[in-house]
């Protein structure tokens, strides 16, 4: 889960994928139009805006208290609340629920937080299966892949790729064509019958408020209200800064959180429900929810870092980020990738497992601009940098660091900018061709291309790019250009 | 476990020594409702409803608030889906009901199971408000509506929305949910359009696990 493999390791992998790189762009251009309508059609969204980031600002300044209420009120309300101060410890207490409950499997809806504590692969040492019910999170769990998106883990599957790993694990789709509606419909089926069946529900949570004791998961498919709904016994786990004070500070974030996320008006579907709903009975009988520390109480000890605290995953600044849209979301080597990403992982996960992770932008700004909760991306992330310069100073800069942060800061510069990510390409090209020996680049070179290239091996570039080869055809468009071939 | 509850709440408190002793916790957030204040008149809410939540890809019928339209009304959406058989929560007013159906009720004292709610595939309810701006029906366990699995297990809901019920912003509609929450602890669930899906290529499709299929039944 951490950063075993550096951001600009993994960055190189994934541009080389091209396949990924085309999903990719084609989902956040259309995304990115979309909320732009949606966000274009609320006269006072600054002023929404602004609000948004009061709301989380005053509600962190106060987070014991706001916490407290909400444990008074669900336990009020029939519920139990338990705490976890690491992953692993909300991992024993789910899995020791689950026990309790007398079942060996549960359904879930899809949740950042569960992924970031590898709840599934601690479920699975204890003998118990987990089903993810999110049709994306079903395609990611059925290829053994990772999410690389907060709101479309699989955004970088196309569905073709789709089509082929449903034929080979469901049952009945030897006439699944791949027509997203066919492959929706194909996920239906296959996870009803566990909807019917299975009788523990592990959920996140988009927001809880604390005046009322209330949970709230917002979602699209009905697999969140199906998970939530129907299971005997309901574990949500939720990490500690998505609590609220009231029902009015919902409300901003309602109106906040789909125009930025899905470009809608609002998402299909808005669950709140207050600890076990009795009079009359609705829902689950048994209802816990596990409060996890997981390195926030740390994050909120940065006066600076803290406002990454604030963000409600809408996924605006992945999808309008230069860097994000050419390396994709695996590059992180996170659960949280693109510009949240950057400043959440490190700081959550702790600056050392981390280091090339503020680097990973090119601090253009364009991810402030469309935060719904204004939190200060660039801001944060050089500020991170300074953390992460001051302790491997401290360490005596063992490790990679030195180099891992000047050449971090050159690609992602790069990568922002297409004439500088060409020029850099041919850089590479001329230099490399004067260092290569075996087909590979080996030597020392000066410079932040040196640094980088110091603990790894790269192949020497093509002498002609795509790009060169594609602007020295007759009458071609730009590769890019969405009227163009593709 | 209360030893990690004191542990992580000693942390916020360390974490938070920059904020002054004395500032308030929480000066109480009011709603702010409606972008002038201006009151809507009725018509033009009923249009900007029906409007945006067809955007969803819902289906929904005008009609007027006699009892005898809103039953065509139904009769025709079943027609319409091929529905034979309907759920229905226990207290959904009779003179909605179109002849000729079979009608499952279910009452707290005595659920439809889970399969049968499967099977059914239709089910008829009210709902307890609507949102003009967004196209959101408000469902919250209230007369008419029934418990949640109802209007989750069905492939077409069948939802009666009389005009007075709708209010122009989520703002409106958030200060009732509120009043809810705050009294009772029945389960609020704000739908806006049939279940949905932008998990390939990010392109919307409509269906995935709640009701493929919604039509509303606007009286008024
Ligand atoms: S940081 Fe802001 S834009 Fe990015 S996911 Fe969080 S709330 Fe959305």
């Amino acid at each position: 889960m951490s950063g075993t493999s550096s951001f600009s390791e993994a960055a190189h992998v994934a541009l080389s994928n091209s396949q990924q790189r085309r999903n990719l762009r084609q989902a956040t251009t259309s995304i990115r139009a979309k909320r732009d309508a949606a966000v274009g059609e609320v006269d006072q969204w600054e002023a929404l805006r602004e609000e948004g980031r009061r709301i989380k600002d005053r509600t962190m300044r106060h987070l014991d208290v706001h916490l407290e209420r909400l444990e008074e009120r669900v336990t009020a309300a029939g519920g139990h609340v338990h705490w976890a101060r690491d992953g692993d410890e909300a991992n024993a207490i789910v899995t020791r629920l689950v026990r309790d409950a007398g079942s060996d499997e549960v359904i879930k809806v899809k949740s950042m937080t569960t992924a970031e504590i590898g709840l599934n692969e601690a479920l699975a040492r204890a003998g118990i299966v987990a089903h993810e019910t999110d049709l994306a999170e079903l395609v990611i769990q059925l290829a053994d892949d990772r999410p690389s998106h907060i709101l479309v883990p699989a955004i970088h599957r196309n569905r073709a790729e789709i089509r082929t790993l449903f034929r080979r694990h469901l049952a009945d789709t030897e006439e699944l064509t791949d027509d997203p509606a066919a492959l929706a419909e194909a996920a239906r089926r296959h996870l009803r019958r566990l909807f019917l069946s299975v009788d523990v529900g592990v959920s996140g949570a988009n927001f809880a408020i604390a005046q009322t004791g209330t949970i709230c998961v917002v979602e699209s498919e009905g697999n969140g209200r199906m998970c939530t709904t129907l299971p005997q016994t309901l574990i949500t786990v939720m990490g500690i800064e998505k609590v609220l004070p009231t029902v009015a500070d919902l409300d901003v974030m309602l109106r906040l959180l789909p125009r930025s996320s899905t470009g809608e008006r609002m998402n299909p579907y808005t669950s709140l429900w207050t600890g076990v709903a009795d009079d009359p009975p609705d829902g689950p009988r048994a209802f816990h929810l596990v409060l996890l520390d997981g390195g926030r109480t740390e994050t909120l000890a940065d006066e600076i870092g803290r406002q990454a605290l604030h963000c409600i995953r809408c996924s605006a600044c992945l999808n309008i980020c230069p860097v994000y849209e050419r390396t994709g979301g695996h590059a992180y080597g996170s659960p949280y990738p693109g510009p949240i990403g950057a400043i959440l992982a490190p700081q959550l996960a702790g600056l050392r497992d981390h280091t090339s992770l503020p680097w990973a932008s090119s601090l253009c700004g364009a991810c402030y601009e469309v935060c719904p909760v204004k939190i200060d991306i660039p801001q944060v992330l050089v500020h991170l940098r300074g953390r992460v310069v001051r302790q491997a100073k401290q360490d005596g800069w063992r490790g990679r660091v030195a180099g891992e942060r000047l050449a971090m800061e050159t690609m992602a510069r790069v990568f922002a900018s297409r004439r500088r990510y060409e020029a850099a390409q041919r850089t590479a090209r001329v230099t490399a061709r004067a260092v290569t020996r075996d087909g590979l680049v080996r030597p020392q070179l000066p410079g932040p291309l040196g640094a980088w290239l110091s603990s790894r091996d790269l192949p020497a570039p093509a002498a002609q790019s795509f790009r060169e080869w594609w602007r020295a055809q007759p009458d071609q468009s730009d590769p890019d250009g969405h009227g163009g071939a593709a | 476990m209360s030893g990690a509850r004191e542990v992580v709440l000693a942390r916020i408190r360390a974490a938070l020594c920059d904020v002054p002793a004395d500032e308030q916790a929480a000066p109480p957030t009011a709603f702010v409702l409606g972008d002038d204040g201006l009151e809507e008149p009725a018509f033009v809410l009923r249009s900007r409803f029906a409007a945006r939540v067809e955007d969803y890809g819902a289906r929904v019928t005008r009609v007027s608030v006699a009892p005898a339209a809103i039953r065509a009304a139904v009769a025709q959406a079943c027609v319409r889906h091929g529905i034979r058989r309907l759920a229905v929560p226990g207290d959904v007013p009779v003179e909605w009901l179109p002849p000729g159906i079979e009608l499952l009720a279910d009452e707290p004292g005595a659920p439809l199971s889970r399969a049968t709610l499967d099977e059914t595939g239709a089910v008829l309810t009210g709902c307890a408000g609507a949102i003009a701006q967004t196209g959101t029906i408000v469902l919250d366990g209230g007369p008419g509506q029934g418990r949640r699995a109802l209007t989750l297990l069905a492939d077409v809901h069948v939802c009666v929305v009389l005009v007075e019920q709708i209010v122009g912003d989520v703002s409106e509609a958030l200060a009732a949910v509120g009043a809810v929450l705050g009294q009772t602890r029945r389960p609020v669930t704000l739908v806006s359009g049939p279940s949905a899906t932008s998990d390939i290529e990010l392109e919307r499709v409509e269906g995935v696990h709640g009701p493929r299929r919604m039509e509303i039944v606007l009286a008024g």
